[in-house]
């Protein structure tokens, strides 16, 4: 690669974030704090499709389990970030390490997300042997455990109650270099060979393993990969709703992610990217509907029509599996 | 290597690959029953017979597609039956498919560079950190992937989506792949399935070449009599699950049984087979 080609791809990345950065600047000056919530929602389904289309879309893998890896992230970062004398009224069954430890949110974040990418690994070694629906009606098995799971463990979740009053630590700033960070990892890993090995493991699992590819290491790194991102957004979202409970995460989380992922165009970035901002901003739209008419789910309906008719009319979604050409300095 | 280890025959030093008595059997049908093989490197080794012999579950069992119920698999001096295919491919086994099976939504070149990964491709630290190995490695796979491109003559569709080629560019994009694979012995399943006898020739041509350039050991299954006869140095003849015989094509050619078995019954139906 030459230096000016080098130089283009940096400024590729470099600009977008560049005015990312600016937008959200505007934006956060006009808006007001309803408005500026939702536009970290937006962010932080970004920080899900996307990540969802490294293991979903990229490696094929149909999980329905990234609320569960959000949940792990989320509990683990409030729990983290939880100041010890509410600790003390909250959980006072914590045991003593954890009860005096008050993490900044940032490393608790990153915390977060390496609990939910370690639980991908552990919960990989029975899943992953599964393919199609039978995995996609594990991952959903997955997240029911870890819903009953955090339910149950009172000492440390507090139960059913949750934790509610965490501080408002998301802010646009918090959620702009994850959604870049997010989008950077998994361009990369897309135009690496790490990334065409998954691809390929999506295309014809047979032909890839008879070329070399380990598969049980190109799909617990993509689950696992997938996860941490999840367990991040599950931090960001505790801190911008400012509370978390056992049914924060839920099967139509997942399935709305799902939704997302396969409306953008399984395997593509930019797709992701772009069906998580049309149906936050969406879902947003239809809520004064809702509220004024009395028409509950209307914006949920209407997804879930959208999805049917792009799997019949256009199964590879918005971008198929591809990037805007412009975006892209690969050979391939 | 310079110390003398002593090998254990000067046969034994050449061989690539060794079958003893192989057998495989789906629930009560025996698709292949006491097959042998003994292949020296770099040797073009033909395989034949009617529909449903059992060439392309002989393919499987080499490949480590399947197991074998019986028999042990030996390359080299290693003993490789129990193996996975991904360990059979990075030991130097590579392979086609009788179904052609490309990774239809990616792109030619790609489909190649995938082969590259298992010697070449990194880890995901340095590919997220971009290092100076990762964007070797990149360039190197780049480069080495132009050369398979240009071997196949596919450097015109390189960046075509596998899936949207024609019968005969995916044929010859599954061997530029398997031949990207950098393999010691690569198994050919009818490669000139659905070929023109234009397409066939140029196939016989590549398949010398890439056998002169590479000293690579070619299995062969094909139907087509022409490219057996014109490339192999040996040939093995299977019926029925078992080898029927096994010597030079033009003794094949002769061979009563073999007129029986299989030259002699005219050819039915289409030849594309499982
Ligand atoms: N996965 C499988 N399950 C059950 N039976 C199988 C399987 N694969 C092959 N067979 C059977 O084993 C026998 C040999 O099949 P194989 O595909 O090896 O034949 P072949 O010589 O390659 O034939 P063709 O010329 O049609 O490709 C056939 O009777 C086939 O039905
Ligand atoms: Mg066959």
């Amino acid at each position: 690669m030459t230096a000016e080609r080098r130089n283009t791809a940096a400024l590729r990345f470099v600009l977008p974030a560049a005015a990312a950065f600016v937008l959200a600047y505007v934006l956060q000056t006009v808006l007001d704090d309803y408005v500026m919530s939702i536009v970290n929602f937006v962010g932080i389904n970004i920080i899900l499709a996307v990540s969802l289309n490294i293991t979903n879309g990229m490696t094929g893998l149909f999980s329905l389990g990234h609320p569960g890896f959000m949940a792990i992230g989320g509990y683990v970062t409030a729990i983290l970030t939880l100041p010890a004398a509410r600790k003390a009224m909250f959980l006072p069954d914590l045991p003593a390490w954890l009860a005096g430890l008050q993490a900044p949110f940032v490393p608790a974040l990153v915390v977060g997300g390496l609990c939910a990418a370690a639980t991908a690994l552990v919960i990989g070694l029975p899943v992953l042997r599964l393919k199609g629906h039978y995995l996609a009606v594990a991952t959903m098995g997955f997240l029911i455990i870890v819903q009953v799971l955090i339910t149950n463990w009172d000492s440390v979740t507090r139960g059913p109650l949750g934790l509610n009053g965490l501080a408002d630590l998301t802010t646009v700033w918090q959620v702009l270099p994850w959604v870049l960070l997010t989008l950077y990892v998994s361009w990369k890993v897309k135009f690496s060979s790490l990334g065409r090995t998954m691809i390929a493991v999506r295309e014809d699992e047979l032909a890839a393993q008879c070329l070399g590819v380990n598969l049980f290491f190109t799909r617990v790194l993509s689950l696992a990969l997938g996860a941490f991102f999840a367990g991040v957004a599950g931090g960001l979202w505790a801190h911008l709703v400012t509370a978390i409970t056992p049914s924060s995460f839920s099967l139509i989380m997942a399935f709305n992610i799902v939704v997302m992922v396969v409306v953008g165009g399984s395997g593509s970035i930019t797709g992701s990217l772009l069906a998580a901002v049309l149906f936050t901003v969406l879902t947003e739209a239809f809520r004064p509907l809702e509220e004024h008419y009395g028409l509950y789910g209307i914006g949920e309906i209407l997804m879930a029509l959208v999805l049917i008719l792009i799997l019949i009319y256009r199964p590879g979604g918005m971008l198929g599996t591809r990037e805007p050409r412009f975006l892209v300095d690969d050979d391939g | 290597m310079l110390s003398a280890a002593p090998r254990q025959s000067e046969s034994g030093a050449r061989t690539l690959l060794k079958a003893e008595a192989l057998e495989k059997r789906f629930g009560g049908i025996t698709a292949l029953a006491d097959y042998s093989v003994n292949m020296g490197r770099g040797e073009l080794l033909g395989l034949i017979g009617p529909n449903g012999a059992g060439k392309t579950t002989v393919f499987n069992l080499l490949s480590g597609v399947f197991k074998p119920s019986a028999g042990r698999i030996l390359l080299g001096d290693r003993d490789i039956t129990a193996a996975r295919p991904d360990r059979r491919a990075a030991l130097g086994i590579a392979r086609t498919f009788q179904n052609i099976r490309l990774f239809a939504e990616m792109s030619v070149i790609d489909n190649i560079r995938v082969a590259f990964h298992m010697h070449r491709g990194r880890g995901l630290w340095p590919t997220l950190v971009h290092t100076p190995a990762f964007r070797r490695a990149e360039r190197e796979m780049a480069e080495r992937a132009a050369e398979f491109l240009e071997l196949l003559g596919l450097q015109d569709v390189r960046r075509e989506r596998a899936g949207n080629l024609p019968y005969g560019l995916q044929r010859r994009t599954e061997i530029a792949r398997a031949l990207a694979a950098d393999p010691q012995l690569i198994l050919l399943d009818e490669p000139a399935a659905g070929m023109n006898p234009n397409e066939t020739d140029e196939l016989i041509a590549v398949i010398e070449r890439i056998h002169h350039r590479y000293g690579l050991a070619v299995f062969l299954v094909e139907h087509d009599m022409k490219v057996v006869m014109a490339s192999c140095d040996r040939i093995q003849v299977l019926d029925r699950g078992r080898v029927l015989c096994e010597g030079r094509p033009a003794d094949i050619r002769k061979d009563p049984r073999v007129i029986e078995a299989y030259l002699g019954t005219p050819r039915k139906g289409s030849r594309a087979g499982s």
